[in-house]
């Protein structure tokens, strides 16, 4: 288990970071340049918090107050970086064997690992001369090495494209699968943290939000940062009427939500497949603004009565079935609305 | 023609550059992880030989190691040492003329040097110091090498401060450099000639090696990652 609790100034905003991991896979996505690199740098001891304290399997690795840091040698955490970051005058065997801790076996433990991410017959290849899903496995290899207690694994699949990617999600998948300590994804695709990880944490901002099952997270996001980052385009300022009612600022409209609306609620969102054209529940009556052909749907944008456009998105086929009108009233049922902080 | 000037100019540069080889790296390193601030400061006086005349150079070397200084004088008395007017004290002159040269073209390699690859070490259970010597060096040994030869080219020419330290002595502190020059004001052009061609050879030399190494890391940073390329 991996217990972060760490506050750190930077020059753009102040890291706030909350996060308890158990086993399996943990995301933490944010936006880029909200801090998710350091915070792994934090718990990797390649940079100093300001304060709080990070205990991993009840060994505390930093503790401002007791003024416990061990260095990163010592942490046994593995971090996989985001370019590989493989000795570039290393070849692959090298590298391998630079990650094993006892030194008077390394020649061995490295044969095996590279037996077992398949890249014995690289091992005389330098980096530079190996492909994007190659270098990833030595990195892999090289990282097991070092025999970690908890894994970092830093925008693994942002160096690699389309069709490699998907096959090194899937390896990857694989090997974090007989992993039994806490390992810690981070990225900005909301893709890969659904496919790969149980739960999730958002940080927007520098600020970690509460940690959240996956599932839930995408289904029933709690805050506007969570709402964006699971994919959802339209989001308005919602001002809270009492009992179910909320006005939807930005569309110009005041909505029934179908059920108590908590008052500390900021935002609303509503995704554009959830979207019913026609009337219906909360019916709001735009102009076509725009029409834009897309790989398997028809997105409309739709000008509301208030300053904020809404995006509605059809199958394909569906709109011309409607005729191309100019001016089209959408429902947005309650059940679909997204209640925001 | 007495070969010697040749000699001792070599024998100088060589031990000055190996000593402004290591000292030059440490500077950098250490200077790399101060504060800015102080990073600054130390920038400026370790950069100052540079822009100084180094016959302003040669003067506080003369003030500290003349047998009348304070120091000189402890040296000589106290273990018979005198570095004024003979060969080693060139040496000195050398380091710290050049030092300058091979330190900041140190730092501008390490700053360059990706810190992800020497994070990768440290998380990986490898000292500081393996890091140091197996990933860092080995990662900016072509721009070091410039940086050394740019160095040792200087060093062969030193003039002004070596000069002052350690005057000309025929057979005994003469370079190239203070030769040449006691050639012209004694007339001998002819011989100022062999000297001055001498030692424009071995300028041109070393220049197209610095050409040469740099033009070589610049491509190794070019060239794309093969994975890149296939894809």
């Amino acid at each position: 288990m991996l217990e972060v609790h760490i506050e750190k100034r930077l020059d753009r905003f102040c890291l706030k970071v909350d996060l308890e991991t158990g086993e399996g896979l943990t995301g933490l996505l944010g936006s880029s340049g909200c801090g998710k690199s350091m915070t792994l740098k934090c718990v990797a001891g390649l940079v100093t918090p300001d304060s709080g304290r990070i205990v991993l399997d009840g060994r505390t690795l930093f503790d401002a107050r007791e003024k416990i840091n061990l260095p990163p040698q010592k942490r046994q955490v593995g971090y996989l970086f985001q370019n590989y970051a493989l000795f570039p005058t290393m070849t692959a065997a090298e590298n391998v064997r630079a990650g094993v801790r006892d030194r008077s076996r390394a020649s061995a433990q490295a044969e095996a690992l590279m037996e077992r991410f398949r890249i014995a017959d690289l091992a005389d290849k330098y980096p530079r001369q190996l492909s994007g899903g190659q270098q990833q496995r030595v990195a892999l290899a090289r990282l097991f090495a070092s025999q970690p207690r908890a894994l970092l694994l830093d925008e693994p699949f942002s160096a690699l494209d389309g069709y490699l990617r998907w096959e090194m999600e899937l390896e990857l998948a694989g090997i974090l699968k007989d992993f039994d300590g806490p390992a810690v994804l981070v990225t900005h695709d909301r893709g890969e943290v659904y496919r790969l990880c149980r739960t999730a944490c958002v940080l927007d901002h520098g600020r970690s939000e509460p940690m959240q099952e996956v599932r839930d997270l995408f289904e029933t996001p709690r805050t506007r940062a969570a709402c964006l980052l699971s994919g959802c385009k339209n989001l308005s300022r919602a001002i809270p009427l009492g009992g179910s009612r909320v006005e939807a600022a930005d569309w110009g409209v005041t909505l029934d939500t179908g059920r108590e609306v908590p008052p500390d609620t900021r935002w609303l969102g509503i995704r554009e497949g959830l979207i019913r054209p026609g009337g219906g529940e909360n019916p709001i009556p735009c102009r076509v603004d725009q029409v834009v052909e897309d790989l398997t749907a028809t997105v409309v944008m739709l000008a509301t009565p208030g300053p904020a456009r809404l995006r509605l998105e059809l199958p394909k086929g569906a709109w011309s079935a409607l005729g191309g009108p100019e001016t089209l009233t959408i429902s947005l049922p309650a059940q679909n609305l997204m209640l925001l902080r | 023609m007495d070969w010697f000037p040749l000699y001792n100019s070599l024998r100088i540069a060589l031990i000055a550059t190996v000593c402004v080889f290591f000292l030059g790296i440490f500077a950098a390193y250490y200077a790399a992880r101060l504060p800015r601030a102080a990073k600054g400061i130390l920038d400026c006086v370790l950069t100052l030989p540079l822009v100084l005349p180094p016959t302003v150079v040669g003067f506080f070397l003369l003030r500290l190691f003349s047998p009348k200084a304070p120091f000189g004088k402890w040296l000589l008395d106290a273990f018979s040492i005198r570095i004024a007017m003979t060969w080693p004290a060139a040496i000195l002159a050398v380091i710290v003329v050049c030092f300058p040269l091979m330190y900041r073209t140190a730092r501008g390699a390490f700053e360059a040097f990706d810190p992800n690859l020497l994070a990768a070490g440290r998380t990986l259970g490898r000292s500081n110091t393996w890091v140091f010597w197996r990933v860092l060096l080995p990662g900016c040994r072509d721009g070091l090498l410039a940086g050394t030869v740019l160095a040792f080219a200087r060093g062969l020419g030193e003039y002004g401060a070596t000069s002052m330290v350690s005057g000309y002595t025929p057979g005994k502190t003469a370079t190239i450099s203070t030769t040449v020059y006691q050639l012209w004001r004694e007339g001998e052009d002819a011989l100022a000639y062999r000297w001055v061609s001498v030692n424009v050879a071995i300028s041109l030399a070393v220049l197209v090696a610095v050409n040469l190494l740099e033009n070589r890391e610049r491509r190794q940073k070019e060239r794309p990652a093969a994975g890149e390329a296939e894809v």
